[in-house]
């Protein structure tokens, strides 16, 4: 089978600084991989060079079409849901209108949705803007599952949230990667290892490793690609 | 007392053009931070084409229904040289919105000499129904039935806006793209629709404010600056308002209405007073940017 | 030697350019075809006027194009300060008799105080609000002049320049339009020089980094504000110069010529045309640009085009609409302006010439 994504000597600049230097890795396609790195090093970045919305070189394939120089919204409608790092709901839309913009067909899945996250559907009429990080985490989430994608680019979805959440929002993604490819961007090791198949690690603009997810209970070799102790 | 009154109703009226004019732009630039020069334009072909529409039509088709289509004429021609416009010049350039302004500036003048060679730059006069110059009569007031086609124009497409921004899954985009373009976009939306949509909907109420403007405020008369003339006064309630935002526009575009129309009527009399009205538009800007230099609704700028 | 010329080679033209103009009113050659009607001889009144307008307005743009191009603010109300200098002068000479001296230090006075207090305000917004506050500022001032505020400035009617308090070689007599063309020129040079001083200085560099990235200066620790003001302050200063220039050559004020955004645009075509940020692209910009206006005017006026059939006649004989045209047709297709183009050509040149080296090596 082909693989949901691969990506091959990706090169983007920003404002001058090179920062992503001849990045290549695939995402196999069903399950969990994760992108790993210190901050800094460009997992956002190779996202949103995927989707499109910085402007790369290099090749780019995604669900086995080449997007190179595609616009956003077209390779996002090959089948992709995206949950940016800053969750960027839309603040001063409602809920319901933030996922309204989002339904990609009539099929949109509000049932299944509303009965992960129930207190969207409590809290439909109120403004994003309003809702507490948590809340518009769920939205960010809610968002990209709405639509049954094949394909979920996921960034830093624990972060800044509470335990209790993480874990809540850990099994959704759980779930999700049953019949979705999911290529998860995150710094909460336990997530990770919970979750991921398949890692992938970035260091100074270009990917130093590439494994399974066992490589993660290597101590030695975490702190040398992740400078964290390997125990989370 | 009654003076007042006709005074407020008129500076009311005038409001509602700058809203007419102002909304538009303001959409533009919150949308595409396009600073879209070339909106004083899409007034003046609004107005040269309510123009033709009612002196080429047969006269037997009566004043009001020549005025109510020279009117739809001028919405109908703003929209759509504005569609073309983000089209052919505005889409190129995304991306760049320096030479975006550059380009809606270049357009405005080529466009404004061509009127001028066509035209000549002598005003021409619309023809229009007599009711619209006579006044109606209110208690002892005599209010000028030509600022209530206004007022009646500029509350029927702020409801109209508001309504498809707020219910239509178009203005539902158009609201996520003001606030973040880029995430509208990773939904899977092709904002650059959404983009000429706002260009034709800002071009429309641009054509019909520059027609509105002639009827009522300028004895039914068209120039090809009258249009510019008129986008200084729609940047000034642009920027108190707030860019990019439609509720600011209104508010900013009633209180500049009012301010002009009291000062020119209170002050504007003494001699060497004359331009108090349009001066005291700009010492407006000028304090409210001291005091709170994003407009009454704006976000930060 | 050769490469000091070739490193050079801006200098050089800029030096031989100067010297050629300087020259000019001493060259009495016929040039058919450059400007028809009564302009083609070189050193004829009518050609010295208007090549003193090339250098005032050049000078004015490369002014324009420290505070647009180096710094990246997009003012729309240069021809406020234009217009100061013109008629603040006009006034002072007309209406009041001053002499020169005093004159010339109440219209920077002015203009000074107007750039500061005006430029303080509108910098409190970026971007694109800075551009329509500026342009409204400007607006405002017209109408200020157009209303003749206690008869100062005769309204639209225009007001005459004075001469008699002027030093003879200024005052206005055919005779003097040598003198004037020098003065333009010299104008041009000052103009050319303060910006240029500016640009490569400290606050230069600063100035660039603004228009770069202002969030970046923020970090560290630079305040753009002050800066910013800097750039909009010279820039308008130098705009006041070439109102003074203008109604010296011109000898009337009329608001519709000096005081509206017309000028403002025009300005600012200039120097996106010749290459904003480049300091000699805003120069030829402008002599292009003026010479281009006056070149359509004319050709519009022959005789024989009266007979083509109107939808040629038509636009062609609107140099608004012609200048409009090439003006956005550059935008499309040529960003960077003639500068632009000309920092191509010599790059392509430059990788032909080492490819070439390349093969001969082997």
């Amino acid at each position: 089978m082909t693989d949901a994504v691969a990506v091959s000597d990706l090169h983007v600049s920003i404002a001058g600084s090179h920062i992503l230097q001849g990045v290549s890795f695939n995402v196999p396609t069903g399950g969990v991989t994760a992108l790993l790195g210190r901050n800094g090093v460009g997992k956002t970045t190779t996202l949103r060079a995927i989707l499109g919305l910085v402007a790369s070189s290099g090749q780019i394939q995604v669900l086995g079409h080449d997007v190179e120089n595609w616009p956003t919204h077209r390779i996002v409608r090959l089948g992709i849901g995206y949950v940016p790092e800053d969750r960027d709901v839309f603040s001063a839309l409602t809920v319901e209108q933030n996922l309204r913009l989002a339904e990609s067909s009539a099929a949109a899945r509000y049932d299944d949705v509303f009965s992960l996250f129930p207190e969207l559907k409590q809290r439909a009429r109120q403004r994003a803007g309003t809702l507490s990080g948590g809340q518009q985490q769920m939205l960010s989430i809610a968002r990209a599952l709405l639509n049954d994608r094949p394909l979920l680019l996921v960034d830093e979805p624990s972060k800044g949230l509470a335990p209790k959440l993480v874990s809540e929002f850990a099994s959704v993604l759980e779930r999700a990667a049953e019949h979705s490819t999911v290529l998860l961007v995150e710094q909460n090791l336990g997530v990770v290892k919970r979750l991921a198949d398949h890692v992938v690690v970035l260091d100074h603009g270009e990917v130093v490793h590439r494994g399974g997810a066992g490589d993660l209970d290597d101590p030695a070799l975490v702190r040398r690609l992740l400078g964290v102790a390997g125990a989370a | 007392m009654s003076a007042f009154l006709v005074i407020t109703f008129s500076g009311i009226a005038l409001g509602a053009i700058y809203f007419l004019a102002a909304s538009g732009l303001s959409l533009i630039y919150g949308l595409m931070d396009v600073l879209n020069f070339a909106h004083g334009l899409f007034m003046t072909i609004g107005a040269y084409l309510g123009w033709e529409i009612a002196t080429r039509l047969p006269s037997s088709f009566g004043a009001p229904a020549l005025i109510t289509l020279a009117i739809v004429g001028a919405t109908l021609g703003g929209a759509v040289a504005a569609g073309i416009t983000e089209l052919v010049l505005i889409r190129p350039l995304y991306g760049k919105p320096i030479s975006q302004i550059l380009v809606t500036i270049g357009l405005d003048l080529a466009a404004v000499g061509l009127l001028m060679g066509g035209f000549g730059s002598t005003a021409l006069q619309i023809p229009v129904p007599l009711w619209l110059i006579e006044p109606t009569r209110i208690g002892s007031m005599f209010l000028p039935n030509a600022n209530f086609l206004a007022l009646g124009a500029g509350v029927v497409v702020l409801v109209v806006l508001e309504w498809f921004l707020a219910r239509t899954r178009y203005g539902i985009i158009i609201r996520a793209g003001v606030e973040n373009r880029e995430m509208v976009r990773a939904l899977g939306i092709d904002v650059g629709r959404a983009f000429t949509l706002v260009f034709v909907i800002g071009g429309a109420m641009a054509g019909l404010a520059g027609i509105l403007y002639a009827v009522v405020f300028s004895g039914d008369l068209i120039s090809p600056t009258q249009g510019d003339s008129l986008l200084i006064f729609a940047f000034i309630v642009v920027v108190i308002g707030g860019l990019g935002s439609i509720r600011g526009s209104a508010v900013a575009a009633l209180v500049v209405g009012l301010l002009q129309d009291y000062t020119s009527f209170y002050i504007g009399g003494h001699s060497g007073w004359a331009q108090i009205g349009n001066l005291s538009t700009v010492l407006l800007l000028a304090v409210v940017l001291e005091w709170r230099p994003r407009g009454l609704f704006g976000r930060v700028v | 030697m050769r490469t000091w010329v070739s490193r050079h080679v801006g200098v050089v033209i800029g030096a031989v350019a100067l010297t050629l103009f300087a020259v000019v009113p001493f060259v009495g050659v016929h040039v058919a075809w450059v400007l028809p009607g009564t302009l083609d001889i070189v050193n004829s009144t009518g050609t010295l006027e208007v090549l003193a307008l090339c250098f005032m307005f050049a000078g004015v743009a490369v002014g324009y194009d420290l505070m647009f191009g180096f710094t990246g603010l997009m003012s729309l109300g240069p021809v406020l300060y234009f217009a100061t200098g013109t008629y603040v002068f006009d006034i002072a000479l007309t209406r009041w008799a001053w002499p020169l001296w005093p004159a010339l230090l109440l219209t920077f006075g002015v203009s000074l105080v107007l750039a500061v207090v005006l430029g303080a305000i509108a910098l409190r917004v970026h971007g694109i609000a800075f551009a329509m506050v500026t342009l409204a500022f400007a607006q405002a001032f017209f109408y200020l002049i157009e209303s003749n505020p206690h008869n100062l400035t005769a309204g639209d009617t225009g007001l005459a320049l004075s001469y008699t308090r002027l030093p003879s070689f200024l005052s206005g007599a055919v005779s003097n339009t040598r003198s004037l063309y020098w003065l333009a020129l010299a104008f041009l040079v000052v103009a050319y020089a303060v910006v240029w001083l500016v640009s490569e200085s400290v606050t230069g560099h600063v100035f660039v980094a603004i228009r770069e990235n202002e969030r970046r200066l923020d970090v560290l620790g630079i305040r753009p504000y002050r800066f910013k003001l800097i750039s909009f302050v010279v820039s308008s200063l130098i705009a006041t110069g070439g109102g003074v220039i203008y109604i010296l050559v011109i000898g009337t004020a009329v608001p519709s010529v000096v005081a509206s955004t017309t000028v403002t645009l025009s300005i600012l075509i200039m120097v996106v045309l010749g290459g904003a940020g480049t300091r000699w692209g805003a120069v030829v910009g402008a002599m292009v640009y003026i010479y281009l206006q006056q070149f359509l005017d004319k050709v519009s006026a022959q005789p024989s085009f009266t007979t083509l059939p109107a939808f040629l006649r038509v636009p062609l004989s609107e140099p608004q609409f012609l200048l409009g045209a090439i003006f956005v047709l550059f935008v499309l297709f040529a960003p960077g302006g003639i500068a632009g183009q000309v920092g191509r050509f010599r790059a392509w040149r430059r990788v032909r010439a080492l490819t070439v080296d390349a093969s001969v090596d082997q």
